[in-house]
């Protein structure tokens, strides 16, 4: 009989190797997609029971997890929750986390291969292991009077350092109460967020980075950035008709309120832009041609490609442009001229920068729970559009939008501001949106701003944006530069 | 029965007993569990308490004195097998305790008193299935003695197997498979006594008639078949497994007693035609238990795309998947998962709460420490002298083999989900204790194979009567 026990004895071997063999593929090879499938709560609970790191603007922790006593042990508390909403995002249990919350989410949650010293010496030492802490670039005063002066509207305000690219301010309204979607009640979470489902407009659309409007006049410190560059002055004399042609169409185009530029239909550049001259500026971006036009609009990172910061920012654009008629719209930024209002503090910035644009950045850096620091931001040229000189020039015409243009309502007293404004035609019977752009102070730039108001204007004149986004990039600046 | 024949005397100048290294490794298997008890305790609770003490102490008690009972009973024993059972139930016990500990903890946040522990229950059982093994060794000095009371021992088999499905739903059901008897608080699953018993009933039986089984008539694709009227005890067994299958909803003990009987029937034949047959007949059985259970059909979608299921009927083995799948090669480390996310992981599912915690690794220290046992058992079988005990190890070893491959198979989506306990790992006490006396006989057997020739009595039983007139192979 020991032949077949021989044989059995091979055969319980094959079994057993199918057994191992099955194991290695659940555990080695599948082990990853069944780890991260959406029904396998075992990392969820996991994360929810150590210790996320905290979310710091300015030395305070804005975003903080305090032990409860439920399942889920550390509840996700948000001070000043609506405020810092667009850029911390939520911690949900339902929906998952959003904005720093996601983006971070590594860090925070303590699993990032830069915590590895620490989760190692945890294992040894018992310790329970903890995530690390996210430094925002938020300035809090900055960031408090752009949400403060932007209550009651719809739209965004984003502030910039034109020296490094950090963010100073990042608002947008309405917004919501991260708190009451990072609960721990399923049911309270579903309630909260049916009530955001049903809200128009949408509160938790960050309009600062996640979408792009016509920015209007504003777009015409490109136009007026690639004149500069190819040898204009702001003394310039530059054609500025009541009406002009379109090329190759019957259609026309007219100023704001159909008033008329200059009694001579010239006017010199720094003059156009002052009060903001549609037919000069159409009739100067038709000469310079689409090409260049686009070019400078790239330099300014308008090309149609979104990047992060490291929260995804969607593409500014310029659209297709089929015609010299659609050139002169586009050069008024209308048309399919697009800008999230986050670009369109970039713009700003460069020109406040001599000419050098600093990429955008949320994160300055990067903590171990202990504090320690395991990483700085290191502040990147973005581009280098213009030179100091069409900077220069730039900002000279700028100042002179807020000194005497339609940009006064953007005065700081005792402190120079340079500044555009932009009133954006939607469609007919909606009222247009409402655009500035500044940086103060003039000659020593230390913040850039730019303001969005959604539908803010009116068909009459004074509501444009230097009536109601002025007044918003103001505040900002104001409280940035602590006067 | 104290009638059997006693040990015959050791002679001078035999060869090693092993039992020290059975002592040596016995210390390591008891220091590894309580080792392992306490980084549970440690890592779940934060603290070390007294109770780590006690169970340390009782757990090696048992194996001390299981140790000393094999050093008197049956010195010759193969010295593997008891620390494999050792280490096999000491992590068992504290996967086991790790459960209980998360149970607790679930029901603390939910405001509920915790469910009454396993562990400590599980440990009574080790100590009841200690004296089932002291029992084995002192009344069958010699494991061929068990041979004449094979038809009794069938007798008791299929009645312990009868006595669930007789029984009212009410005294033997337990979510939906009827193979309990349930009495006041206490539950045993005859099904597993049923297991050893009819084991060596098969093993007297088929020695017995393995000449009239081995007679070939025909022919046919290169093997001999069996006449067809000796086909009549495989057709019982087929139709006991069936049965079971029927009336006890037990799909994994049907497949067990199925199985073991074909391949002691080959052992014993050694004609393989036999298991062709019964591959050819669990095939229909199968076939037929497919079209006409629902529970069947059940399992079998389940196991093709579980995931489809993942919130009703498949939901356990989704769930022992994500468990598998987050341990992955290392493990979370033992009290660092959450395998009571799994229904019933202290029992059936055992397998997938090690896999989590102690990993890839651990999951496949498990199935070799199995595969240790079986072959171990299996070497017992070549070795030993009389076929009545070379049949018996080999069934007993491979009865291990098979519900380790069944049990596991179904936990990792190898194979079906059935319901069986992984042998000495899994919670219940009548697995358990069986299992103990399973591990008792393999060491009787090993005693007397391992044990010096010279003593031994040329005896002239009908065992080992070199009978084998008619000894044709597959390769004739």
């Amino acid at each position: 009989m020991n032949a077949p026990v021989r044989k059995i004895a091979i055969a319980v071997l094959v079994l057993f190797t199918l057994l191992i063999v099955n194991a290695n593929v659940i555990q080695v090879f599948q082990a990853d997609s069944l780890r991260t499938d959406a029904g396998n709560t075992r990392v969820l609970i996991d994360e929810y029971s150590r210790q996320r790191g905290s979310i710091v603007v300015d030395g305070q922790p804005i975003v903080t997890s305090v032990p409860t006593d439920d399942a889920l042990q550390y509840l996700r508390q948000y001070a000043a929750g609506p405020v810092y909403a667009p850029a911390t995002g939520f911690y949900s249990l339902i929906y998952g986390p959003s904005a720093i919350e996601r983006t971070e989410n590594d860090l925070l949650a303590g699993s990032d291969d830069r915590l590895l010293v620490r989760q190692i010496t945890d294992l040894f030492t018992g310790r329970d292991p903890k995530g690390g802490n996210v430094l925002l670039t938020l300035n809090p005063a900055a960031q408090q009077a752009a949400f403060d002066a932007l209550q009651g509207v719809t739209g965004a305000a984003v502030a910039l350092d034109p020296r490094t690219g950090a963010i100073l301010a990042m608002a947008s309204t309405p917004s919501y109460d991260p708190n009451l979607l990072s609960s721990h009640e399923p049911s309270a979470i579903r309630e909260y967020a049916a009530q955001l489902d049903a809200a128009e407009p949408d509160p938790r659309l960050n309009r600062a980075t996640q979408d792009n409007f016509p920015p209007g006049s504003v777009f015409k410190t490109v136009i007026a950035a690639a004149a500069l560059s190819d040898g204009y002055t702001p003394e310039t004399m530059i054609p500025a008709p009541d009406v002009l042609e379109l090329p190759g169409t019957s259609a026309t185009l007219r100023n704001f309120g159909g008033s008329s530029c200059s009694g001579s239909g010239e006017q010199s550049m720094i003059d156009a832009l002052t009060i903001s001259c549609n037919t000069a500026f159409a009739q100067l971006g038709i000469t310079l041609g689409e090409e260049r036009v686009r070019e400078m609009a790239a330099g300014f990172g308008i090309a149609g490609e979104g990047f992060a910061i490291p929260l995804p920012v969607a593409p500014s654009l310029l659209g297709d442009i089929e015609s010299e008629a659609a050139l002169g719209q586009s050069s008024i930024g209308q048309r399919d001229v697009r800008l999230t209002p986050l670009n369109a503090a970039m713009i700003a910035s460069c020109i406040a920068n001599d000419g050098q644009l600093l990429a955008p950045y949320l994160v300055s850096g990067i903590q171990g729970p202990d504090l320690s620091v395991l990483d700085e931001a290191d502040p990147e040229v973005f581009s280098e559009p213009i030179s100091a000189d069409v900077a220069n020039d730039l900002t000279t015409m700028m100042v002179s939008v807020v000194e005497n243009g339609s940009g006064e309502a953007a005065q700081i007293e005792g402190i120079e501001v340079a500044g555009k404004t932009g009133t954006a035609e939607v469609a007919d019977g909606v009222n247009p949106h409402t655009w500035f752009i500044g940086f103060a102070p003039a000659d020593d730039p230390q913040i850039a701003v730019a303001v969005f108001v959604a539908n803010g204007g009116s068909s009459s004149s004074e509501q444009t944006g230097g009536a109601v986004s002025a007044p918003i990039g103001r505040a900002i600046m104001e409280a940035a530069l602590g006067s | 029965m104290s009638v059997l024949a006693a040990a015959p005397p050791v002679p001078a100048g035999a060869p090693p007993t092993r039992r020290n290294t059975e002592l040596l490794m016995l210390a390591f298997a008891c220091l590894l569990t309580v080792g392992a008890q306490s980084i549970v305790d440690l890592t779940v609770t934060g603290s070390l308490t007294v109770e780590v003490a006690t169970f340390g102490a009782s757990f090696t008690a048992i194996w001390l004195v299981a140790h000393l009972v094999v050093r008197k009973l049956a010195p010759y024993a193969d010295p593997l097998l008891l620390p494999a059972t050792a280490l096999l139930c000491g992590l068992g016990l504290v996967v086991i305790h790790r459960l209980d500990l998360a149970e607790a903890a679930e029901a603390a946040l939910d405001g509920g008193s915790a469910p009454g522990a396993q562990a400590p229950t599980q440990l009574i059982w080790a100590l009841v299935g200690l004296v089932l093994f002291i029992a084995v060794l002192a009344i069958i000095r010699d494991h061929r003695a068990l041979a004449r009371y094979a038809y009794t021992l069938m007798f008791l088999g299929l009645i312990a197997l009868a006595i669930p499905a007789v029984l009212p739903s009410s005294l033997s059901e337990v979510n939906g498979a009827k193979l309990w008897i349930l009495l006041g608080g206490f539950s045993i699953q005859p099904g597993e006594f049923a297991k050893v018993a009819l084991i060596c009933f098969f093993a007297a039986y088929l020695v017995d008639k393995r000449d009239v089984l081995s007679l070939a008539s025909r022919r046919f694709l290169g093997l001999d078949f069996p006449r067809g009227r000796d086909l009549g005890p495989v057709i019982l067994a087929w139709a006991v497994s069936l049965l079971v299958l029927i009336f006890e909803r037990d799909l994994g003990s049907s497949l067990l007693i199925f199985g073991i009987f074909m391949v002691m029937l080959y052992v014993a034949t050694e004609r393989f035609s036999w298991v062709l047959i019964g591959l050819l007949m669990f095939v229909g059985g199968a076939y037929v238990a497919y079209q006409s259970f629902g529970h069947v059909r059940v399992r079998v979608d389940v196991w093709l795309d579980p995931f489809a299921y993942r919130d009703d009927e498949g939901f356990q083995i989704v769930q022992a998947l994500f468990g598998l799948g987050t341990g992955g090669l290392f493990g979370t480390g033992l009290g660092g998962g959450r395998p009571a996310t799994v229904p019933f992981a202290s029992t059936d599912f055992i397998a997938s709460a090690i896999g989590e915690e102690l990993g890839l690794f651990g999951l496949v220290a498990l199935i070799v420490l199995f595969l240790l046992i079986v072959e171990r058992g299996l070497r017992t079988a070549l070795v030993v002298r009389d076929s009545f005990g070379k049949l018996l190890a080999a069934g007993l070893a491979f009865t291990v083999a098979w519900q380790v491959f069944v049990v596991l198979g179904g936990v990792t989506k190898l194979i079906p989900l059935t319901g069986l306990t992984t042998p000495f790992v899994s919670y219940g006490g009548s697995s358990l204790v069986a299992n103990f006396a399973l591990i008792a006989l393999l060491m009787r057997i090993s005693d007397a194979a391992r044990r010096p020739a010279v003593v031994m009595t040329p005896k002239t039983d009908l065992f080992d009567a070199p009978t084998q007139i008619v000894k044709a192979t597959e390769h004739a």
